[in-house]
């Protein structure tokens, strides 16, 4: 078969494209962001009909992809992992539904906080909603399991969570493809009261979903994902999951592990291959790329009898992601390094691009604040909230995505008057219109910024579903148009823009200003593309 | 064969052309690869780095453990420094462009940082911008980098051509011929100051 040099991203979604998808749906967010770009690139996706446009946030990417499994046909969702914060109602309760069409959805962690505001690990909310999770070790894995993934997901009617990690999601590696499945034709579940959960029905449902348990165990024990290796020392006994297993054979290169190992990449746990190692091991390692919840699972409250070492006993560090060394040093190996970075070298934060409308919104919103006590601009997330560093220091808060308008009425509710929000466009559609509105129902005073790049910037330039309605939907919520300002973030506006500003900020109610200027990242990408264009002609 | 290296540079400098050049010789050679890349917010403008491993046997780790990198071949000088902790401090090479790219107010004396790259054991420092420019375009600095890196890279040259010719076929023949001899140019700069 074909192989290629894929991302694990790209292998999750060719895996897809090849296992017979129907529609891919997500909103962008690292390290998530590659899997759906592919689907969106690939010819053969394309030929195939197969739905990739972005949703508008996680929730709706969630239900929708819920509601082609309905009707019998293969999706897969992806997003990162706060994302699946905002998914969550859907995807617990698409547990209790369960799945008609193969479902699978794609979380991916950042450990370590690369481009996150937490570190959070998506197995917890597997085990939580009770559903099946599969955790490769690398691309080929990954691609293996999506196939894996939409069988399973059928076979036991259940979604299939899919965790992986920043450094699987943007690692490339070969990849070989398997056989090439065709579409699923449409069909209703057999049940049509399945998907409705009124009390009756979902009680019952979650009385199949507990019993269910024992099936998706026994998938754990039997599917050979999860395997275990003799090792001729049992005086430790080693569990892998995930990426970790990687670190582990790094460093025994000739692959010759001492110990007992057992390599676990599918959950349910599985028990009676921990019952073996147990059993046979005076202690135990375990090496999570996450939280340490097979640690918590093997100690129990009290850890009686059973010596395990890990992340909670200081053996490995509490927080972040794991590499080569630090399991090195943690099985008391050799560890390597070479010399002190020199002083001289200085720290390179990411910034706002040159010329990018955000700078413009931040000097003139400056202006404006220094005639007021701090503290008062609550902000969000995307390229904007590094308007917090040095120079600018604009911004006072960056919690999840939406937080900026709420907080802010939040703040203005408590007599702290003024408050600005400063959000993004792609965060307004994400979460910040439910927001507005509740603004709007109080007329709270507020002034909430809408700095409209037309993209959503952070995660690459991806489409933003407000594009050409932000005025629109505001105007729907009630925001009055007499406090609905649409300016140009350019140096020749500055004093014009201060004095919008000025007076929209000191207004009693709900005021909105939207500074909009194109993107200079896509508009450079737009103008590259043109220039091609004629070139070829 | 096995080699580890580290690709440094700034968000936006285009470290992963480089990456994908080694990427193609890799499939080409039948070689294992393994590269981890940056994708997200240090893209704004940040420190980058990508691991690249090329060996004939499986590879396990994406990350290079510390101390254990063959080579840093980085496009701007103070990143090259950000990675030593990652090099073979005996047998590793820094490889790096001279010409910084000055992003943040206080970017250091580039002296002082020239002077901290000639302490590393192994170094080649070149202008790679001015070599570029010298062939036809300093846009091609990042292969004439690739060119002073090649001789350590234990890849036969011819192969690196070929894989420029592939990356780059699409755009013509003028940016294949600049490319290639971009990195002849920074071959023949480390062949003469190794
Ligand atoms: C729930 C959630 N989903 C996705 C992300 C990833 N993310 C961070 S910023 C951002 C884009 C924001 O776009 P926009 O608000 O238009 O601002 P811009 O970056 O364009 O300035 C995304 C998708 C996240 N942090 N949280």
């Amino acid at each position: 078969m074909q192989k290629l040099l894929l991302l694990g991203d790209e292998a999750i979604a060719q895996a897809a494209i090849d296992a017979g998808l129907t529609g891919i749906f997500a909103y962008p967010g690292t390290p998530s962001t590659e899997i759906t770009e592919y689907v969106q690139k690939s010819k053969e996706a394309k030929e195939k009909n197969i739905h990739s446009s972005w949703s508008t946030n996680e929730k709706t990417a969630m239900e929708a992809a819920l509601g082609v499994s309905y009707v019998g046909k293969r999706a897969m969702v992806c997003m990162k992992h706060v994302g699946l914060n905002v998914a969550a109602d859907a995807f617990v309760n698409s547990a209790i539904t369960g799945a008609n069409g193969g479902l699978i959805v794609v979380v991916a962690d950042d450990p370590s906080m690369h481009s996150s505001q937490n570190e959070q690990d998506s197995r917890f909310y597997g085990k939580f909603a009770m559903v099946p999770i599969l955790e490769p070790t690398n691309q080929q894995e990954a691609y293996d399991m999506v196939h894996y993934g939409f069988d399973l997901s059928e076979q036991m009617s259940i979604p299939v969570l899919l965790r992986i990690t920043t450094r699987l999601a943007h690692s490339r590696s070969a990849v070989e493809r398997k056989a090439v499945r065709k579409q699923n034709e449409l069909k209703l579940p057999s049940d049509l009261k399945q998907f409705i959960l009124l009390p009756s029905i979902a009680r019952k449902r979650y009385k199949g979903l507990l019993e269910n348990q024992a099936r998706f165990l026994e998938a754990s024990e039997s599917s050979g994902f999860n395997q275990y290796f003799d090792g001729s020392d049992k005086s430790l006994g080693i569990i892998t999951t995930g990426i970790a297993w990687n670190y582990l054979m790094e460093n025994y290169q000739d692959g010759e592990v001492p110990y007992p190992v057992l390599k676990i990449t599918q959950y349910p746990a599985p028990r009676d291959m921990i019952k073996k190692l147990v059993d046979e091991c005076e202690e135990i390692l375990v090496l999570e790329e996450g939280y340490p919840l097979v640690e918590e699972l093997l100690k129990g409250l009290f850890s009686i009898g059973l010596k395990v070492k890990g992340r909670l006993d200081g053996t490995i560090p509490r927080d972040g992601e794991l590499n080569p060394n630090i399991v090195a040093r943690a099985l008391g190996l050799p560890d390597t390094y070479g010399q002190d970075v020199p002083e001289v070298v200085a720290p390179r934060p990411p910034a706002m691009c040159p010329g990018c409308g955000h700078i413009d919104v931040y000097n003139a919103l400056n202006v404006v604040m220094a005639d007021y006590s701090g503290g008062r601009v609550f902000s969000d997330i995307g390229c904007y909230t590094l308007g917090a560093l040095p120079p600018f220091n604009a911004i006072n808060t960056c919690v999840d995505m939406g937080a900026s308008i709420t907080m802010a009425k939040g703040a203005a509710d408590a007599g702290f008057v003024p408050a600005v929000a400063m959000i993004g466009d792609s965060t307004f559609t994400h979460s910040g219109i439910t927001g507005l509105l509740d603004a709007v129902n109080e007329n709270s005073p507020i002034t909430v910024i809408i700095s409209d790049n037309s993209t959503t910037g952070m995660t690459g330039g991806q489409d933003s579903a407000g594009t050409g309605k932000i005025e629109a939907i505001c105007l729907a919520l009630g925001v009055k148009p007499e406090h609905l300002k649409v300016i140009k973030p350019l140096r020749k506006y500055h004093d014009e823009n201060v004095q919008i500003m000025k007076e929209e900020i000191a207004y009693q109610g709900v005021s909105v200003i939207i500074p909009r200027r194109e993107c200079v990242r896509t508009l450079d990408r737009r103008m590259r593309a043109k220039h091609l264009k004629k070139e070829k002609k | 064969m096995k080699k580890d290296i580290i690709l440094a540079g700034v968000g936006g400098q285009g470290i992963l052309t480089i990456a994908a050049t080694l990427g193609l010789c890799a499939v080409e050679e039948g070689l294992y690869i393994k590269q981890s890349e940056v994708h997200g917010m240090s893209q704004r403008g940040g420190d980058v780095q990508s691991h690249v491993r090329l060996s004939d046997k499986p590879i396990n780790s994406d990350l290079i453990p510390t101390g254990k990198a063959d080579m840093i071949i980085s496009v701007e000088p103070m990143e090259s420094l950000r990675y030593l902790p990652m090099l073979n401090p005996e047998k590793g090479w820094l490889i790096t462009n001279s010409k910084p790219f000055v992003n943040i107010s206080d970017y250091p004396d580039i002296n002082n940082i020239v002077a901290q790259i000639e302490q590393v054991k192994n170094h080649i420092i070149l202008d790679a911008e001015q070599i570029a420019k010298d062939v036809g375009s300093p846009r091609a600095a990042n292969i004439v980098i690739l060119g002073a890196a090649s001789p350590f890279l234990d890849l036969d040259y011819g192969l690196i051509e070929i894989a420029l010719k592939k990356l780059f076929g699409k755009k013509g023949d003028d940016v294949v011929n600049l490319n290639l001899a971009a990195l002849k140019a920074g071959y023949d700069f480390a062949m003469k100051n190794r």
